[in-house]
C-alpha cells in the first residue's frame, strides 16, 4: 500500500464493540486507535489527528454528542460517525445537525459500514483540497495573484475586482497560458463565496460521458461501474464558484444539460428522478473563438449568451513586455521557496534573453523556463545558459534574434558601466577595440 | 461463561510465533490446520478445500477436531456465533506452530456487524470462516455446489492472508479485497495479486508478530 495509512478513532465504552470494530478496520489497512471514554478520546486526540472517529452515541460521563462537538472543537475536519442503538434515532439526528457526517444503527451491515466510512474519507479529501486550493489563492492574492503592473493587466485587475462584487457569469478568454484561471480564482477569492469551494473542470480534458457524470453526479447503478452515489462538480460547488475551462469543448447534449442547469440552477444526478437546488456561480473559459463556434452550429447561441454575460480578456504575454521581468522574478521566488535552492537573481543577461523572447505559450512558458533554469541553474544566478528559450527579434530568422540579444545585451552593459569603455570590455569579455566595433556595427548611442 | 476475546491479543500467548515450550517455530514449513465444527451438509468441501489451501500457500494442511465447545461463542439473543469468541477458543484450545482454520457452517457476527463471513487475527495465528452466508439457496438460487467451493476457497484464503498480516487490498480480482458482499466474493479471485504475493512472501520469511 502506497497511499497514507488513514486513521480512526473507536470511541466505545463496550469492549466487545471496540474490539470487533478495531479488528476490522484494521484488516482494511486503517490505523485504528481505541477510546474506552470520551475522557479518553480527547486524550487521544491530544496526541494525534485522525481522519475519522466512530463515536457511540450512549456512553457513561460525557457522551457521543457531547463529544462530538468537542472533537469539532479540536479539529473541525474529522468525519464523526455516531454509533447508536434503536432507540436512539432521534438523538443520531440532532448529532446530524450539530455536523456529524452519518449514523449507523447496531447491528451495522458490513457493507454499509465500509462504504460509510470510505464516503467520510472521500468527503474529507475533498475538503483538504479545497483547503489547499484557498491557501493558495491566499497565497497569490495576498501580494500577487496576476502578477503584471502594464496597463492591459491593471485592466483586468480592475474588471476583476469589479464583477468579483456581482454574481455575474463570466467568460474568460484568451490564449492558453495566459493564466485564464488564475483570474477565475482571482474573481473568486474576491466575492462573497471565498469561503466556499471553487470547484474547477476541465471540459476538453474529459470524453462527453464522463464529463456529464463529473458535472451532474449520478445515483447507485445509474451506469455499469456506478457502485456509489457520487455528488457531481455542480453540487461540490454549492455556494462557491464552478469554473469552467475549455467550454467550447462540450458535446451538443451537455451543451443542453448546461444551458438548463444554469437557467434553473438545478442539478439531477444521473440516474436520479428528483433535482437538487446548487447555488453556485459559474466561471468559464475559452481560448477557441466560440462566436465562430456560434456561426459553425458547434456551440448553442443561447447557451453562448448565457455565459457571455461579463467577458473579460486575458491578454497575451507579449502584449505587456514590461511585466516579464516581474513575472520571471515572481517565479524565481517562487520556485526557490518550493525547491529551497539559493538561487537569489536572474542576471542582468538571462534578463534581457527573457524579455527579447515573444513567449507564444505565454505566462505558462514563462513559468516552465524559470522552473527549468533553477533545476539546471547554479547558485547563486540564473544565467542565460540556464535557459530553455532562444530569444527572439522583430524579424523570424533565429540569426537576427541573436544579434539582437547581442546588441541589447551590449547597451544594457554600456549603460551599466556609464559608457566607460573599458569597463564594459571587462564585463563583455572582450576587448576594447571589439566593444567599439559593436557600438559601430549596431549604431549605438549614448 | 465464555472466555473473553480479549484473550486473542494477550501477549506472548499466540501469534508471537512461540509455542508454549518458548521454541520459535518456522513460520514456513508448519502446517495448516484446518478445525471444523458445525459443518453438518458442507462437510464434503472440506477435502477439496484442503486442497486448494495447500496450493495458495505451498503448506502442509492437517485436520483436527475442535478441542472445544462452539456452544460458548453463541449467542442467543441473534442466534449466532460470535466469532471473536471462537477465534479465543480455538488459540487456547489448539497448540501448535501453524496458522489455524476454523471451518463452519454456522452463522457467525461480530459485535458491531450484523454478520461476517470470516474472521481472522491480523498477522496472528488464528482465523475461521463459514460456509453459512455463501450458500447460494439461502438467497433464493439454485444449489451451485462449484460455486459455493470457490466462494469458501477464496474467504479462507483471505483470511489465512489476514493472519500472514496482509491487510485488504484495492485490487478487486485479488483474493484480499474487501469483500462485505457475496458479489464482492464472486467478482474476485482465489488468488493474490502481485503485490498481495509479494507481501506474503516477506511475511513468510521472517516469524509473524501479533500485534495487541
Ligand atoms: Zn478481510
Ligand atoms: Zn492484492
Amino acid at each position: 500500500m502506497t497511499k497514507k495509512q488513514a486513521s480512526i478513532l473507536v470511541v466505545d465504552d463496550e469492549f466487545a464493540v471496540r474490539d470487533s470494530l478495531s479488528h476490522w478496520f484494521r484488516k482494511d489497512g486503517f490505523d485504528v486507535h481505541e477510546a474506552e471514554s470520551a475522557t479518553d478520546a480527547l486524550k487521544a486526540l491530544d496526541s494525534q489527528s485522525f481522519d475519522v472517529a466512530l463515536v457511540d452515541l450512549k456512553m457513561p460521563g460525557m457522551d457521543g454528542l457531547e463529544l462530538q462537538e468537542r472533537i469539532h472543537q479540536i479539529d473541525p475536519q474529522i468525519g464523526v460517525i455516531m454509533i447508536t442503538a434503536f432507540a436512539s434515532v432521534e438523538t443520531a439526528v440532532r448529532a446530524l445537525k450539530q455536523g456529524a457526517f452519518d449514523y449507523v444503527t447496531k447491528p451495522i451491515d458490513p457493507d454499509e459500514l465500509s462504504h460509510l466510512v470510505r464516503r467520510c474519507l472521500e468527503q474529507r479529501s475533498l475538503r483538504e483540497e479545497n483547503e489547499k486550493l484557498r491557501e493558495t489563492i491566499d497565497d497569490l492574492v495576498g501580494v500577487s495573484t496576476i502578477v503584471g503592473e502594464s496597463p492591459p493587466m491593471l485592466k483586468v485587475l480592475e474588471l476583476v475586482r469589479h464583477v468579483a462584487e456581482t454574481d455575474a457569469t463570466v467568460l474568460i478568454r484568451g490564449e492558453s497560458g495566459t493564466g485564464k484561471e488564475l483570474i477565475a480564482r482571482a474573481i473568486h477569492a474576491a466575492s462573497r463565496r471565498r469561503y466556499f469551494p471553487i470547484v474547477p473542470l476541465n471540459c476538453g480534458a474529459l470524453p462527453g460521458d464522463l464529463l456529464e457524470s463529473e458535472l451532474f453526479g449520478h445515483e447507485r447503478g445509474a451506469f455499469t461501474g456506478a457502485q456509489y452515489r457520487r455528488k457531481g462538480k455542480i453540487e461540490t460547488a454549492d455556494h462557491g464558484t464552478l469554473f469552467l475551462d475549455e467550454v467550447g469543448a462540450i458535446t451538443p447534449k451537455m451543451q443542453v444539460d448546461l444551458l438548463r442547469v444554469l437557467e434553473t440552477k438545478e442539478v439531477t444526478r444521473l440516474g436520479a428522478n428528483r433535482p437538487t437546488k446548487v447555488d453556485f456561480r459559474v466561471i468559464c473559459a475559452t481560448n477557441e473563438d466560440l462566436e465562430n463556434a456560434v456561426k459553425e452550429k458547434r456551440f448553442r447561441e443561447d447557451l453562448y449568451y448565457r455565459i457571455n454575460v461579463f467577458a473579460i480578456e486575458a491578454p497575451p504575454l507579449r502584449a505587456r513586455p514590461t511585466d516579464v521581468p516581474l513575472l520571471a522574478e515572481h517565479f524565481r521566488q517562487l520556485f526557490a521557496r518550493q525547491m529551497d535552492k539559493r538561487i537569489t537573481s536572474i542576471s542582468p543577461e538571462a534578463m534581457e534573453v527573457l524579455t527579447a523572447y515573444d513567449w507564444p505559450g505565454n505566462v505558462r512558458e514563462l513559468s516552465n523556463a524559470i522552473e527549468r533554469a533553477m533545476v539546471v541553474g547554479k547558485p547563486p544566478v540564473i544565467r542565460p545558459q540556464d535557459l530553455p528559450v532562444r530569444p527572439a527579434g522583430a524579424t523570424s530568422g533565429p540569426g537576427d534574434s541573436l544579434l539582437a540579444v547581442e546588441k541589447r545585451h551590449i547597451a544594457e552593459v554600456l549603460e551599466r558601466a556609464d559608457w566607460n569603455i573599458t569597463r564594459a570590455a571587462e564585463t563583455l569579455g572582450i576587448d576594447r577595440v571589439t566593444v567599439y566595433n559593436k557600438i559601430k556595427k549596431y549604431g549605438l548611442r549614448r | 461463561m465464555p472466555p473473553s476475546p480479549r484473550g486473542i491479543d494477550s501477549p506472548g500467548a499466540d501469534g508471537t510465533g512461540k509455542t508454549e515450550t518458548g521454541r520459535v517455530a518456522s513460520q514456513e514449513t508448519a502446517p495448516l490446520t484446518i478445525v471444523p465444527f458445525y459443518c453438518g451438509s458442507q462437510r464434503s468441501l472440506l477435502e477439496p478445500l484442503a486442497k486448494e489451501l495447500m496450493a495458495a500457500f505451498s503448506l502442509p494442511v492437517e485436520r483436527q477436531p475442535p478441542g472445544f465447545d462452539p456452544e460458548m461463542a453463541y449467542d442467543s439473543a441473534r442466534g449466532q456465533y460470535n466469532s471473536r469468541i471462537l477465534l479465543a477458543l480455538l488459540l487456547r484450545h489448539h497448540q501448535g506452530p501453524g496458522k489455524l482454520l476454523g471451518v463452519t457452517d454456522a452463522d457467525l457476527f461480530i459485535p458491531v456487524l450484523t454478520f461476517v463471513f470470516g474472521e481472522a487475527q491480523l498477522d496472528g495465528r488464528v482465523a475461521l470462516v463459514s460456509s453459512h452466508r455463501l450458500v447460494p439457496e439461502r438467497y433464493g438460487l439454485p444449489a451451485d455446489p462449484a460455486q459455493l467451493q470457490a466462494r469458501l476457497a477464496k474467504e479462507a484464503i483471505h483470511e489465512l492472508g489476514h493472519t500472514f498480516g496482509l491487510v485488504h487490498c484495492a485490487n478487486g480480482r485479488c483474493v484480499m479485497a474487501s469483500s462485505p458482499q457475496l458479489t464482492g466474493v464472486d467478482l474476485k479471485t482465489a488468488r493474490f495479486c502481485v503485490d498481495c504475493r509479494d507481501a506474503l512472501r516477506r511475511r513468510r520469511s521472517r516469524p509473524s508478530t501479533a500485534g495487541p
